[in-house]
């Protein structure tokens, strides 16, 4: 029992609340908006250091003991996600100050972002089915105002479908909720666990699997269910695309480790279900990336075909396949960000984001070239770089569990990638230097570039350093593979 | 009891698809909140009908209903209160800057 484990959530919801009466004094947002990602910094950073010690921690929502009131869980696996999801937002609203136009900033941007943290952290934390469902509403709506927050022809166009999208994939959630409900009769997670594995007759138990596998599936872009993301994520500017991009479908992955390590790991079936879905999913949406010309356009598709990534990580179902799953979870939320905030860059300095039409930037800015070719080749998994190491230790378990095939298919996929990420670098930064405007060769970036830094040097960081890091993913792995010895046992007995 | 709302359910279910595929932005947002109202129809059947008296009104009775589901349910429809109103104003301002309701029209993009 442990208060801390409810700030991240409240913390932002408290401030986002207050914010919202303060619309047009610019410096009070953004000075509580940093204050409040700040602490949330450093409170989720001691509580992942407390629960590395100390174990899994969990608060019991209004004294409500745990299988009937909510319970919020930090184990390892969701405190530093949400101290990543903290150092992301920081690095992206520090951009955001150095883009956005006035109008945008004035428009409630600090709030909704401050909300749609509380419901990304709120997703991380939460131990109650239903309550996940609030959280990915939370999380939703405050997604939906920052994408279409603009009101560009194109946005509209496109944040409406999105919009339409996910809706539909909430009532689904809730249907799932609904069977969940009616089998076990709880929605405590731990204690459907705790239920489902006494379960004799688990057919009911694998319709409801498909229907959450429809439901996260559809948040995290896996095929056939990624159709939307390329084009929403293409509308909003530079920053939130970077946010969206990092976070969002990565906590509908999040939920499907969850849920799958949890709850519905008792049909071998779902998780060659899984397998197949993941191996598509990569292989398609690199497919995608190879095809298209377009900054912004190749990055989001990559996102599709990262996810696919984790999705077989999950599907191969040993510990190492899961820590492999989180470091490459890690190693995407921080790279990937990167990435689009330097599309961003490139749109700031030559006005669009066609790789035809720009060429040479490498001469004209030097540093931001360098930088995004760092974290290109992270991201295309190039030692000693973090891309590398997670996809190493998912490949190495998809040998041990002679998933030859996807293996198979994610290092062709890999390949792929790196030549895709190559296309960028090579039509847009080498080369002759040919902007569509000479004048925008003397464009200022240098604060923009200054403020990816700290991603570009955690990606590093996690190649460099990779043995501690793989270890504590490791014991992530062992905590998520043996949930009766770690999570059910810390909700359901304290 | 539980039979019958099962085929209602699978009726608004169906409705909503079918709306869902039509062209009109404004019928495929009736679709979807016809589809939420099936999702929670459906959640209130799961968790079974009135098998007990009331909760909460005196302490005699052998059994009792359970109340949670419409909790739940109370909490998912005004959530989807909000993502409708939502949805309506963002389906008036696109409808507004692009001069058609017609999604068919709203296809593709300008850059490819």
């Amino acid at each position: 029992m442990s208060n801390l484990v409810v700030m991240p959530i409240l913390i932002p919801m408290l401030i986002g609340v207050l914010l919202l009466l303060v619309k047009d004094k610019k410096q009070v947002q953004r000075i509580a908006t940093l204050l409040t990602v700040l602490s949330m910094i450093i409170l989720s950073g001691y509580l992942t250091y407390i629960v590395y010690i100390d174990g899994i921690q969990t608060i019991e929502l209004g004294n409500w003991p745990a299988p009937f009131g909510i319970v919020l869980v930090a184990d390892l696996l969701s405190s530093s996600l949400v101290f990543l999801s903290g150092i992301l937002a920081l690095v992206t609203l520090v951009f955001a100050w150095l883009t956005f136009s006035p109008e945008r900033e004035r428009n409630f941007f600090h709030p909704f972002f401050l909300f749609l943290l509380v419901g990304v952290n709120g997703s991380f934390m939460t131990g109650d089915l239903f309550n996940l469902f609030v959280f990915f509403e939370v999380m939703l709506i405050s997604s939906f105002i920052l994408i279409s927050m603009g009101s560009k022809k194109y946005q509209l166009r496109e944040s409406l479908k999105y919009v339409i999208i996910n809706t539909i994939s909430s009532m689904f959630f809730i249907l799932g909720v609904a069977y969940m409900y009616g089998l076990t009769g709880t929605l405590n997670m731990a204690d459907m666990a705790v239920r489902t594995s006494e379960m004799e007759n688990t057919a009911l138990l694998s319709v409801a699997a498909v229907v959450f596998l429809f439901v996260f599936g559809t948040k995290s872009a896996i095929f056939p269910l990624y159709y939307w993301l390329p084009h929403s994520y293409y509308a909003p500017p530079a920053a939130i695309a970077a946010l969206f991009g990092g976070l969002l479908t990565k906590v509908g992955v999040y939920t499907i480790m969850r849920m799958y390590t949890l709850v519905f790991n008792h049909d071998p079936q779902i998780l060659q279900i899984l397998l197949i879905v993941g191996g598509l999913t990569m292989f398609i949406g690199v497919l995608g990336a190879v095809a298209l010309y377009d900054f912004k356009r190749i990055l989001a598709v990559h996102i599709v075909s990262q996810v696919g990534y984790m999705i077989m990580g999950i599907g191969i179902f040993t510990p190492l396949a899961i820590a492999g799953t989180y470091y490459f979870l890690v190693h995407n939320i921080i790279v990937k960000s990167a990435l689009f905030l330097y599309a961003g860059i490139a749109e700031r300095i030559t006005g669009t984001t066609q790789l035809k039409q720009m060429s040479g930037l490498l001469k004209t800015h030097p540093y931001v070239g360098w930088l995004f070719f760092i974290t290109a080749l992270s991201l295309a998994g190039i030692p000693p770089l973090s891309g590398f190491f997670g996809k190493f230790a998912l490949i190495i378990s998809g040998f041990e569990a002679q998933h030859y095939f996807v293996v198979a298919v994610s290092i062709l996929t890999g390949v792929l990638t790196l030549f895709s990420m190559m296309k960028i670098f090579m039509t847009s930064f080498f080369g002759e230097v040919k902007l569509p405007d000479p004048a925008s060769a003397a464009v200022k970036v240098g604060g923009l570039a200054a403020a990816t830094l700290p991603l570009v040097f955690l990606t590093v960081l996690l190649g460099v350093a990779a043995e501690p890091f793989m270890q504590f993913s490791m014991e992530i792995g062992e905590q998520l593979m043996n949930p009766s010895d770690y999570y059910i046992p810390s909700v359901l007995e304290d | 009891m539980e039979i019958l709302m099962i085929f209602a359910v699978g009726i608004i279910f169906s409705v909503g698809t079918y709306l869902l595929l039509t062209k009109s932005m404004l019928r495929v947002i009736l679709g979807v909140m016809l589809i939420a109202h099936g999702a929670h129809l459906m959640f209130l059947t799961l968790a079974g009908l009135k098998t007990g008296s009331p909760p909460l009104l005196g302490e005699e009775a052998s059994s009792y209903a359970d109340p949670l589901p419409q909790a739940l349910i109370l909490t998912a429809i005004v959530i989807g209160f909000g993502m409708t109103a939502f949805m309506l104003v963002l389906a008036y301002r696109t409808y507004k800057l692009h001069g058609t309701d017609n999604l068919d029209e709203l296809r593709g993009t300008d850059d490819e």
